[in-house]
């Protein structure tokens, strides 16, 4: 896989340093170069900076505005998308692009009659769970510059523009929008923006994009004796009542209040929460002597993994995108040379041995952090 | 002055070397004295607690002295930048479990149950992050200012930091801040319901002082014309649309906050700071400018932080924050210890201008009365108001409801929902309801 991103050995540093020279050296010419008028305007400091070169705005400026401003000419197919995206985004967003597990569903939820409307029904009625971006969409160039600036997750403008326009072919022919056989191109963007479920689908509240402008929903300031009850219409749960930690390790331990303690059952009385709560919060002041208070990956080797962006797809009990650390701890329990061929799996991809879903090369990951990370995993990642 | 010889144990204004040979000796013989005299009393204290005998009454943390008043301390500059006191350690910034998939795409919430007065210490300021966060190196960062100019212009850190600079102290909170409480409460403390929140001083140079040196196109004035578009330099490469009013006003690209360089969680070296609007709007890792003729429709204006309207609509660009407020402490998942008084705390803000008064609720909403608002009262800034409130025992519903210069007032979640349904994520800043329990629980409710 391709991996053009930031870090790059010594060379990638030397070509900056010799741009940065040149920039310099363009930037005191940039000076005497000043256009016409715009000193007097502008203040003493227009001369700071310099001008962007033809080349420079062209390397940054890549959006792409709804009335395709911006649109780089290129094209790609159903057929070369459907590749790509096996490769490079199924992993994240499903072999269909159905897939919730990390994101939201990219496709779902339209139907032909969408298209024809112009607005997706199951937003107005909430029969689909999930929004999913393609009933979301109404903008095809929101989509197609944002596949190329972001994507994929772990490498964002990896893609080459023919691929861009290749893999937004795949996403709207799973959708249903374009036939199988559909090549996508700068020259025809604007009539599949016509086929687009939920193109009449947004709307422009200025009053609230205005400063000056007024919100929809207005308040009352009533003092006495105003219109309201008691009435709780809505409150935790209790089965939620730990759901976010123990809150008494997430306040102060001196103030007003302490942090109630969810690990217990609601206390009945003022004196048995009292009890709860000095408890502990002394509990919580034995962490902060130890210096764990508040910290929830522990250890060095979690920290690197942590820094690799390991628990993006991994947690340490659960399958997410990847499987949990400590099954891959059970697995090659007692396996001789497996943590060689962990190793090579984080630093080169595998697939197969967890299911279809690759995961992806992490090059960039030095042997003696690759051998640590596997080490802490196979030890099962305590 | 000069021809008079100072009493020896006076107070002088300048070192000690300045005391003449016969005060020094004046001095020591003052001192041996006076330590004669204590041990002769100390002594004479002694005899008499023996034959008393009486045990010391009072707290052991008074009676006892503890090691900090009996061993000498740590020295200066033990650590080269400061941390808070490991007493603290429960204040940190936290995800909401379940909200988020992947960390490098989630959001960190600041802990505004422990915070005190309208600042946001830099290492509690809340995260949100799309594609993970950087520490970029800042003699390589540039920003680029392009389209309608008169020539595209690029910036060095350099560069930026000689600009006339300005400080100013603005609130920051995500578009969808309470966006988990809109179909009703689903979160337990203010850290998670109100916490995609903070405020800080923020310096850089006024957006538009460098639109100014690129000769932009700024439009007719009524905003309709020429827009701006902010770009990060992250993965993500963040982009939204920024109104050319708002750029014209109080827009900065600043490079610090709270008296530092920003830090990375927070866009170093350079980000966007948009007063009053969504902090989407608000670009880190900021890389260009770019002056249009249209909005851009980007991916967070067309996808996300949309109002989803009740007919299934997406209303985009409503990126005011509106009039908010709530109380941070008592707040869920807090336990008052005892009956008597409390001080009743909270924030306040708008994306319009100055709070002009917060009520406060102690019956969910029947009747009110008027808070203190503690100074500064900033535009698009955090306000700190105080209440007095004296617990009888008896359970209360706290609510807090903000007035801002506009007159606009904060409206209850019911009020919000007859307009914009439940399913809209966004841009909730109703008012926000704690149940004080008999048991001194403090919970999350939903009243109106």
């Amino acid at each position: 896989m391709a991996r053009r991103s930031t870090h790059r050995p010594a060379a990638a540093g030397i070509r900056a340093l010799f741009l940065f020279a040149v920039a310099l050296v363009m930037a005191s010419g940039a000076a005497l170069a000043s256009p016409p008028g715009q000193a007097a305007s502008a203040g003493p400091w227009v001369d700071l900076g310099r001008v962007a070169t033809p080349d420079e705005v062209r390397a940054w400026d890549i959006d792409v505005r709804a009335d395709f401003k911006g649109l780089p000419p290129g094209s790609g197919s159903v057929d070369d998308g459907m590749d790509i995206w096996d490769e490079r985004c199924a992993s994240c967003h499903g072999v269909f692009g159905e897939s919730n597990e990390i994101f939201t569903p990219i496709v779902g939820g339209t139907s032909d009659a969408d298209i024809e409307r112009g607005r997706v029904a199951a937003l107005a009625d909430g029969s689909e769970p999930q929004r999913t971006t393609l009933m979301r969409l109404s903008r095809l160039s929101t989509l197609w510059d944002y596949t190329r600036r972001a994507m994929p997750w772990n490498a964002p403008k990896s893609l080459s523009v023919d691929e861009v326009y290749a893999v937004v072919a795949y996403i709207l022919n799973m959708g249903g929008i374009i036939d199988d056989d559909f090549v996508l191109s700068d020259r025809n963007m604007a009539e599949v923006q016509a086929r687009l479920p939920n193109r009449d689908g947004i709307t422009f509240h200025r009053a609230m994009w205005d400063v000056d402008g007024k919100p929809d929903v207005q308040g009352d300031a009533c003092m006495r004796d105003c219109g309201t009850t008691m009435d709780v219409h809505s409150a935790m749960p209790p089965f939620a009542r730990d759901a976010h930690g123990n809150l008494a390790l997430q306040n102060r331990v001196v103030g007003p209040v302490r942090g109630t303690d969810t690990t217990r059952d609601p206390p009945g009385t003022l004196e048995q929460a009292r009890e709860f709560a000095l408890a502990a919060a002394s509990a919580g002041m034995a962490g902060a002597e130890t210096g764990t208070a508040g910290t929830d990956v522990a250890g060095a080797p979690a920290r690197l993994a942590q820094g690799h962006n390991c628990f993006s797809c991994h947690t340490r009990d659960q399958a997410l995108v990847g499987p949990a650390f400590k099954a891959v701890a059970n697995k090659y329990a007692g396996s001789p040379g497996a943590a060689d061929r962990l190793v090579r799996a984080v630093k080169e991809g595998s697939q197969g041995v967890w299911g279809t879903v690759p995961m992806p090369p992490n090059a960039g990951v030095a042997d003696a952090d690759a051998g640590a990370i596997v080490k802490w995993i196979l030890d099962g990642a305590p | 002055m000069a021809d008079q010889a100072p009493t020896p144990g006076r107070i002088l204004p300048a070192p000690e070397g300045h005391i003449r040979a016969d005060q020094l000796r004046a001095a020591g013989t003052a001192r041996r004295a006076f330590m004669g005299k204590a041990l002769a009393m100390g002594a004479g204290a002694a005899v008499a607690g023996r034959a008393a005998a009486a045990e010391p009454v009072g707290e052991k943390q008074i009676l006892e002295l503890p090691a900090h008043s009996t061993g000498l301390g740590q020295p200066v500059a033990a650590r080269g930048y400061g941390q808070p006191s490991r007493w603290e350690g429960n204040l940190q910034r936290r995800e909401s479990p379940g909200l988020t998939r992947v960390s490098a795409a989630s959001v960190s919430f600041a802990p505004l149950q422990g915070l005190f007065g309208i600042i946001t210490p830099n290492g509690l300021h809340f995260e949100r992050h799309h594609q993970g966060w950087w520490d970029i190196d800042p003699s390589q960062h540039r920003l680029m200012i392009n389209g309608l100019v008169k020539a595209p212009r690029v910036y060095t850190m350099d560069e930026l930091m000689r600009m006339p600079s300005t400080s100013r102290i603005h609130f920051i909170e995500c578009g969808a801040n309470s966006g988990m409480e809109w179909g009703g409460v689903a979160v337990p403390t203010v850290q998670y319901t109100h916490g995609m929140l903070s405020c800080c001083e923020y310096t850089g140079v006024l957006l538009s002082t460098l639109l100014d040196a690129c000769g932009a196109e700024v439009g007719s004035g009524t905003g309709d014309d020429r827009y701006v578009l902010a770009e990060g330099a992250d993965g993500s490469s963040m982009t939204r649309t920024i109104s050319m009013k708002a750029a014209l006003d109080d827009v900065m690209v600043a490079w610090a906050m709270n008296g530092e360089m920003l830090r990375p969680e927070n866009g170093y070296p350079l980000r966007l700071v948009v007063p009053g609007v969504q902090g989407v709007s608000w670009v880190k890792y900021l890389r260009r400018i770019e002056v249009g003729d249209q909005p851009w429709d980007t991916k967070d204006e067309v996808l996300h932080y949309v109002d989803m309207m009740p007919d299934g609509m997406l209303r985009q660009f409503t990126s005011i924050q509106e009039v908010k407020s709530v109380i941070t402490s008592p707040s869920g998942g807090q336990t008052l210890l005892d009956h008597g008084y409390y001080n009743v705390t909270g924030l306040a803000w708008s994306g319009r201008g100055r709070i002009k008064r917060v009520d406060v609720s102690t019956d969910g909403g029947r009747n009110w009365r008027t808070a203190r608002l503690e100074s500064p009262v900033l535009p698009k800034a955090l306000t700190r108001f105080n209440i007095d409130f004296t617990w009888d025992g008896s359970p209360a519903i706290l609510q807090s409801r903000a007035i801002d210069e506009t007159g606009h007032v904060q409206p209850k979640i019911n009020q919000l929902r007859a307009v914009r349904g439940t399913r809209s994520i966004y841009h909730n800043n109703a008012i926000q309801s704690w149940r004080l329990l008999p048991s001194g629980e403090v919970g999350n409710v939903q009243v109106y």
